[in-house]
């Protein structure tokens, strides 16, 4: 699928295209596309300053960054300073983040244009962008339809070209399962890949940033720009950053892709299957091997994964408590009412429901029989992942059960919500690296295939999107 | 019925690092509420906490000086709960894998050692202050002072070992001068940087089984421990005694009117729900990092007693007193390196130099008169320059001269004469004045030579080195 405003930074390096004229290309897309209510705030004025300046550098021959003119959409719960971060919620409508995340500033630095902030499930806990304080998105492909969650802001923001390539998180599939929903590429890397430090935790040993872009080169050159070792956060790895872009190698030969039967299940859509295995068919073709791998653990990936994400949820949120910034009840009678209301207003049902939830597992009395019992399956399921890694270079399936459901079918229904994560989960879970890449459609609904690879092998994963993007499947 | 009283402390130590635990905000006290902080401290939205390694070899500091077993992999947990000054919502604290524990001390009470048991010793962060009493607060509301939000703590918990409010309070002296000698925390109760907590329980003397205990809080100083403790024990008793039941629940020390009054109940106790912190990778102690902070151990002031004795020839209470601090160890033994006479420098320093800073109120090392100086001072004496009265004039005049020792004994007047032709010359005019007395001496009362020297240090204006004429006296006399 090419664009019209694809990226080129030779072209943009050459005068050929101005950086300007991008931003008011994708300023007007974004105008057009109000109805999908993918943005919640729209930097017009300060992308476009951005712009000009970038331009002017260009004409004096001044130097630019990697990323020069790439005009990036970010989802609200990354801190970009002096702006939003609503994070989707009314606990922080009006809440400007004084400092920037470490994303951001690596972006700034190389010259990208932010181009404003996405629309998400609130405090990015959500399948289906329905949990947004701000309203739903839609997806571009068919309007009654969700485009996934929780990032469904920045997939639709790709997916309807108003940017070359927008963030996300990705805590339990909240990237690859709207990437897989509107066709769009959705990269999330490993655990450790890149920074945490400013995006609003949900689940802070799963919360992952990624990418979601059109092609895999701009996925490429975006992730080894954002993707490194940061003194502010330990938990991100001391790991050298290869030059992505530069390596994008779409040969299968010498790959073995390793197939789960595990994601191959009852429940999972009849077009679906076939096109993903005609994709396998596709790529043994071009040389890669097939071998089928297990993954016994699987069956528990959803039960751990709401264990231990909603159990760091629970703390994570606590710091919205009306006490410093953000939403206040009026007038409570004492502290304690305070908190109460606040959280109970400030919050949406389905934030309160998570932080119930891990409240409880986390309660003296409970937490060995859900928490600690969810951190030693965890353990296996890794063991699982470590297991297979040995035999194939590529975890392939499918990235979701379905495609885009209609906006209000699961709504009212947790648990049927909570398993769109099926096959995403487990790579949080692992803390492996792992993309959704558009790989055909069903009755004319996008869907994507999962790739996973073992830790710090993105190139891999890149790779081979690029194999499947040169196959012009959608 | 005998009771006995069983007590274990929890005591929290600010420690003394120039930045917060999880991030760059400075740790200094006395700044503008809310000026030391930054989106970390302040739990923004996305920010991230970053350990300060110097906890880590503070905290092991404390371990190695407690004989604990250093956990070399140990992990942060978060306590959560909700206060208006704690802004996570959740303290970063330690549970399940503490960096040190199963480590002891001793205690001397009345001249027995007693040894003190420490469950574990963990890193934590500090809260921040809540302001809701004072005077520019208005009734309905209450202030925050984020400020102190990070600060590193150490808290250190005791097995529950002490048997009375004196041993107790022996215990945390001792666990206040172990962190000064080692530098980690200035042990000032008042403002907080050393706190203390109590678990207090009796039971029948000679049963096994504990009671029922209560936690005693706010008591600011080692002495509020004790009176606390004592009072608790006996308010107790009293319950037992008039057939009631102890009540578990938290007490808060009120030093104002001398009594404890219930803060909470069990039933109001918190389920802190500790699970480890994702944010914060495990802490990995490699033996190269525990090499380096044993190498920078300070030695510790039982060790310290015990050399002073044995390489001075002190003793045992002037060992003791003389190692109660870091500071007055240093200054003695600066001053006796120079000096070589072990006992009559620790009394000087025990005596004159304690007597000053007293009422200086200044720590040794700060004192006018430094270690040198008192060294200086004490020749003066050994070498028959100065006699042991005059030595005090000049100590009280080195508090405001600057002089070398030996320039203002001159200025003073105060050089003994040792020359012996005066000598010699004042014993004879002496002798002659007194025939009668020559003639008692001689018919066998030589107690008459007292009198003789005297009557030397009189004519001398007491410049007169005492031994000298007494050796000089002796010799005329048999003459």
């Amino acid at each position: 699928m090419t664009h019209p405003l694809d990226y080129n930074p030779e072209a943009i390096r050459a005068e050929h295209v101005s950086v300007r004229s991008r931003v008011e290309a994708y300023l007007k897309q974004i105008e057009q596309h109000k109805s999908l209510n993918a943005f919640i705030h729209v930097f017009a004025g300060s992308a476009l300053k951005q712009a000009d300046t970038l331009d002017d550098k260009i004409r004096q021959g001044t130097q630019t960054g990697k990323l020069a003119g790439m005009v990036i959409a970010v989802k609200d719960n990354i801190a970009v300073k002096d702006a939003t971060l609503t994070c989707g919620s009314k606990m922080l409508e009006n809440y400007i983040s004084p400092y920037a995340a470490t994303v951001i500033e690596r972006l700034l630095a190389e010259d990208a244009i932010i181009i404003g902030k996405t629309n998400l499930d609130e405090f990015a806990m959500g399948s289906s962008n329905e949990n947004s304080y701000f309203g739903a998105v839609k997806n571009p492909h068919d309007t009654g339809r969700v485009p996934g969650g929780s990032s469904g802001g920045s997939a639709v923001a790709v997916a309807a070209g108003m940017c070359d390539a927008a963030l996300g998180s990705d805590t339990g599939g909240s990237i690859r399962q709207p990437a897989s929903f509107t066709g769009t590429i959705g990269l999330k890397p490993g655990y450790g890949r890149v920074s945490r430090y400013g995006l609003v935790a949900f689940a802070s040993s799963l919360d992952q940033i990624g990418v979601f872009s059109r092609t895999p080169s701009v996925a490429a050159q975006t992730l080894a720009v954002i993707a490194g070792a940061d003194k502010r956060d330990s938990t991100c790895a001391d790991e050298d950053v290869p030059d992505y872009h530069a390596r994008l190698n779409p040969s299968m030969k010498d790959i073995t892709l390793g197939i789960p039967e595990e994601y191959f299940q009852d429940g999972l859509d009849g077009d679906i299957r076939n096109g993903v295995r005609s994709l396998i068919d596709k790529m043994r073709e071009a040389g890669a091997r097939v071998r089928e791998i297990a993954l016994p653990m699987t069956e528990y990936a959803i039960a751990i994964y709401y264990i231990i994400a909603t159990a760091e949820a629970s703390s994570n949120l606590a710091r919205f408590d009306g006490v410093r910034y953000g939403f206040r009840a009026e007038d409570p009678g004492d502290l304690n009412e305070m908190y109460a209301q606040t959280r109970a207003v400030g919050f949406g049902e389905e934030v309160r429901r998570r932080i119930m939830l891990g409240t409880y597992v986390l309660s003296a009395g409970y937490y060995d029989a859900y928490y600690r019992k969810a951190l030693q399956v965890r353990r296996k399921l890794k063991e699982d992942f470590d297991n297979a890694f040995e035999h194939c270079d590529l975890i392939v399936s499918p990235t979701t059960p379905t495609p885009a459901f209609a906006l209000g079918e699961k709504a009212d229904d947790p648990l049927a919500m909570y398993l769109q994560d099926i096959y995403t989960v487990s790579a949080n879970l692992a803390g492996i690296p792992a993309i959704s890449v558009p790989a055909g459609t069903s009755n004319g609904l996008p869907y994507g295939m999962q790739l996973q690879a073992a830790p710090f092998n993105e190139q891999k994963l890149l790779n081979a999107a690029q194999f499947i993007h040169s196959l012009n499947l959608t | 019925m005998q009771y006995e009283a069983v007590i274990g402390l929890e005591i929290h130590a600010q420690l003394a690092t120039q930045s917060k635990i999880f991030c760059s905000c400075s740790t200094a006290f006395g700044a503008a509420p809310n000026t030391q902080v930054c989106p970390v401290c302040l739990a923004l939205p996305g920010a991230l906490p970053v350990l300060n390694e110097q906890v880590v070899s503070f905290a092991l500091k404390m371990g190695l000086a407690t004989r604990s077993r250093i956990n070399m992999t140990n992990q942060f947990a978060r306590k959560n709960y909700f206060y208006a000054d704690l802004p996570k919502g959740y303290q970063i604290s330690q549970f399940e894998l503490p960096i040190c524990e199963h480590g002891h001390l001793n205690i001397s009470v009345d001249g027995q050692y007693k040894q003190i048991g420490i469950t574990r010793i963990h890193m934590e962060e500090d809260a921040g202050k809540s302001i809701h009493d004072e005077s520019f607060v208005n009734r309905s509301e209450s202030l925050v002072d984020l400020n102190r939000c990070g600060v590193p703590l150490i808290e250190i918990v005791s097995e529950p070992d002490m048997r009375s409010a004196d041993e107790a309070a022996a215990y945390l002296t001792k666990i206040r001068q172990l962190v000064r000698y080692l530098g980690i925390c200035d042990g000032n109760m008042e403002e907080g940087s050393l706190r203390c907590d109590a678990n207090v329980s009796i039971r029948p003397v000679g049963q096994e089984s504990l009671g029922v205990k209560t936690e005693l809080k706010n008591m600011n100083s080692i002495k509020n421990v004790e009176k606390a403790i004592d009072y608790e024990i006996k308010r107790q008793i009293d319950v037992l005694e008039d057939g009631g039941e102890i009540v578990q629940e938290t007490l808060l020390w009120d030093p104002a009117k001398n009594e404890a009054r219930t803060m909470r109940g069990k039933e109001d106790a918190h389920d802190y729900r500790y699970f480890p912190d994702p944010d914060l990778v495990p802490v990995v102690i490699d033996d190269t990092w525990l090499a380096k902070v044993r190498a920078d151990m300070p030695e510790l002031p039982d060790e310290r007693r015990e050399r002073f004795e044995k390489e001075y020839g002190l003793p045992a209470y002037d060992a003791e007193v003389l190692t109660t601090s870091r500071e007055t160890a240093d200054y003695f033994e600066e001053a006796v390196i120079k000096t070589n006479t072990p006992k009559r420098t620790a009394n000087w320093v025990m005596g004159e130099v304690m007597r000053l800073s007293n009422e200086l109120n200044l720590g040794l090392s700060r004192l006018p008169v430094t270690a040198e100086k008192l060294a200086d001072l004490i020749r003066a004496i050994e070498q028959g320059d100065i006699s042991q009265s005059a030595a005090k004039m000049v100590f009280e005049a080195l508090r405001t001269r600057k002089e070398p020792v030996a320039e203002l004994i001159d200025q003073l007047g105060l050089r003994q004469v040792s020359d012996s032709g005066a000598l010699e010359e004042m014993v004879s005019k002496v002798l002659a004045d007194h025939p009668e007395e020559v003639a008692s001496y001689k018919n066998g009362r030589k107690n008459v030579i007292g009198f003789f020297v005297g009557s030397v240090m009189r004519l001398s204006k007491g410049k007169a080195d005492p031994k000298r004429v007494n050796e000089i006296l002796t010799r005329k006399l048999a003459e």
